[in-house]
């Protein structure tokens, strides 16, 4: 009995790993390979691996790709720039969020109801057209200007698009639900009554809520930070709709270096870089975040 | 000047055109322990927490040793609540928790950790101060949430349903500390309950409440023995509510068909109490002409006292009877026919 209990248990935890392997493992590992293959023309466009020729087996690997992308300043900028794009998105997120999911985790149940179907309804729509969405109200001719000059704030239209705010603005509206949901998780689990005790204690607003509704939701702050900052690092779709020159983000570059380029290892390079400078800071900060939340339990 | 230590006057309050309290009004002394009892939904806990501050009342007024506290902001008001479910802080360890409220308060830092120590002491936490809340005991948290009250030194100490998340044997002993803390600080305390045992053991005075209006006002001999009206009479312990006649100036009690003779005011009363421990019933040896016969329908054996459920032409009603009063031999049982007999004083005569 026991025995059949572990079997179950065996595959109903095994195939998700099943497809995480499958379908992002592997595909990690080939890019990973086609970043340290020596860049060639033809189809595919870079040289395999491991060859074999009258000299024997050869292996063709290089790290030049990596050499190259870490010497030109150019990709170094662009990774900045896609940091700094993730980190003032989440800020965004987590301040415009906060409150919200407060609002909304300590609304009536009935009102509670229909306010996250607000949040999720978006998502209905698909993301791209949400995104275009933004574009037609943001440009020349568009609703907002339209309204501004109509009323006589602007004489001429002022241009918001193709700047590296409209970026941000579009960003922070496509993420916003995945900060407010898991705030959400943890607010509406909060007891009220918490607040109430550090108020009577003596605690002003301001006070209780950096010592009692903070850390209690740290959590969840956690949890929407990530869900918001990590995309957003690789985000490609928006800076390409809204954004203009001024700024290059890293997705982008990557998409250049693939398809305008056709330098596959260098643009493997780039993502496997992104990567690694990516996922450690976040697992350290994983196990960190886990050692400290087991403390307090 | 007299003055009372708390004043509540004409509160009223209203949840969306639901009425919370009507028009109420109440003294409180200082160092008493005053109970707010009712069942739920009569609106003693919106009363707290409006002294407390976290609900401002519609109408009215409260006021604390004559100062009017009804727009004081919670964190302000010299008072402290413990809550139901203590409402601990649960990121922060025991003594974090007994201190938040110290840190609130501009003292030094040998201050607050002498007056910590102070009330570990007192409430007999010592040993727990680095323990989490969730790795102590149901009795150990209600202990710091008292402890975190009374750190702050607080003029009054509100208590809402304090012993209503421990087990029954720890509410019996909580309670008698609680009366000896109380009695020890001498701090004013207004307990909220639904528990007529409890609040009727632990407090000087107590106000009946029901439907957002206070009812009586009194101490617990007061309510039991001479409760306004029939609501409060079957609130508190058990009545037997017998109807009043007034036949050619004769008191009679209808369902016993029993004269009252020795009554002075014969005015007109239409109901009256007789607490069961008041009615004693024997068995009847042999057939006598005495009209107060009644046939036992239950006995319940509690150990101290039994419960005996009378019927009387049909009316029904309790005896309790002390189990020392009763002789072995007269063992009373199902269906036996008893005689009963009471003292005209413990008749207590009401209208309602």
């Amino acid at each position: 009995m026991i025995k059949n209990l572990k079997k179950q248990n065996f595959w109903f935890v095994f195939t998700p790993y099943l497809w995480l392997v499958l379908f992002f493992f592997v595909p990690l590992a080939l890019i990973f390979k086609i970043s340290i293959s020596v860049s060639e023309w033809g189809m595919p466009p870079y040289r395999d691996l491991f060859s074999l020729s009258e000299n024997g087996l050869e292996i063709n690997s290089t790290l030049g790709n990596y050499l190259f992308i870490f010497s030109d300043p150019f990709y170094i900028r662009s990774y900045l720039n896609s940091l700094s794009l993730a980190f003032t998105s989440t800020v965004l997120c987590l301040l415009i969020g906060y409150p919200i999911a407060f609002y909304v985790a300590k609304s009536k149940t009935s009102i509670r109801n229909i306010l996250l179907i607000m949040l999720i309804i978006p998502f209905w729509s698909s993301f791209l057209l949400r995104v275009y969405a933004w574009k037609v109200l943001l440009q020349g001719s568009g609703i907002i200007n339209s309204i501004l000059i109509h009323i006589g704030l602007i004489s001429e239209p002022i241009s918001m698009l193709h700047n590296h705010y409209a970026v941000i603005l579009g960003v922070v509206y496509t993420y916003l639900p995945f900060m407010i949901l898991p705030l959400y998780g943890y607010l509406v689990k909060f007891d009220l009554n918490l607040i109430d005790a550090s108020n009577d204690l003596g605690a002003k607003p301001l006070n209780t809520f950096v010592k009692v509704i903070l850390p209690l939701s740290l959590p969840g702050i956690v949890a929407g930070s990530m869900l918001v900052f990590i995309p957003v690092v690789g985000e490609y779709i928006i800076p390409e709709m809204l954004g203009g020159s001024d700024k290059l983000y890293f997705g982008k570059i990557i998409w250049d270096e693939f398809f305008v380029n056709r330098d596959w290892p260098i643009a493997s390079a780039l993502a496997m870089s992104g990567i690694v400078i990516l996922v450690f800071p976040i697992i350290i900060f994983q196990l960190m975040y886990a050692k400290y939340n087991f403390k307090n339990e | 000047m007299y003055e009372p230590f708390l004043q509540i006057i004409d509160v009223s309050k209203r949840f969306d055109n639901v009425v919370a309290l009507d028009k109420v009004n109440l003294k409180i002394e200082k160092s008493e322990i005053f109970s707010l009892l009712g069942s739920s939904g009569c609106g003693k806990s919106t009363l707290l927490r409006i002294i407390a501050g976290f609900e401002k009342p519609d109408e009215g007024r409260i006021l604390l040793e004559g100062k009017d506290i009804t727009k004081l902001p919670p964190y302000v008001r010299p008072l402290n609540i413990m809550f139901q479910n203590y409402a601990l802080f649960p990121h922060l360890n025991v003594t974090n928790n007994i201190q938040f409220g110290l840190k609130e308060e501009k003292i030094s830092k040998e201050e607050i950790n002498h007056r910590v120590n102070e009330i570990l002491n007192l409430l007999e936490l010592n040993g727990l101060e680095k323990r989490k809340i969730n790795e102590i005991s149901g009795g150990q948290q209600q202990r710091v949430a008292l402890a975190r009250c009374l750190v702050k030194k607080p003029k009054l100490l509100l208590l809402d349903e304090p012993l209503a998340a421990l087990d029954k044997q720890l509410r019996v002993q909580t309670q008698f500390e609680l009366v000896n803390l109380q009695y020890k600080l001498g701090i004013t305390f207004i307990i909220v309950t639904h528990d007529q045992e409890e609040a009727m053991s632990l407090s000087d005075r107590m106000a009946i409440m029901k439907n957002g209006e206070i009812l009586q006002v009194g101490n617990p001999v007061e309510i039991y023995e001479k409760p306004k009206d029939k609501y409060i009479a079957n609130f508190i312990g058990t009545a037997n509510i017998f109807n009043v006649v007034n036949e050619n100036n004769q008191i009679i009690i209808k369902e016993l068909n029993y004269e009252v003779k020795n009554i002075n005011n014969k005015e007109n009363y239409f109901k009256c109490l007789i607490r069961p421990e008041k009615i004693s019933v024997k068995k009847l040896e042999n057939q006598s002409n005495n009209l107060n016969i009644g046939v036992v329908k239950e006995v319940a054996y509690l150990g101290s006292y039994t419960k005996y459920l009378i019927d009387v032409n049909g009316f029904e009603f309790y005896s309790f009877m002390q189990n020392s009063l009763v002789s072995d031999n007269l063992q009373i049982k199902w269906d036996d026919k008893v005689q009963i007999s009471f003292n005209e004083t413990s008749i207590y005569f009401f209208n309602d």
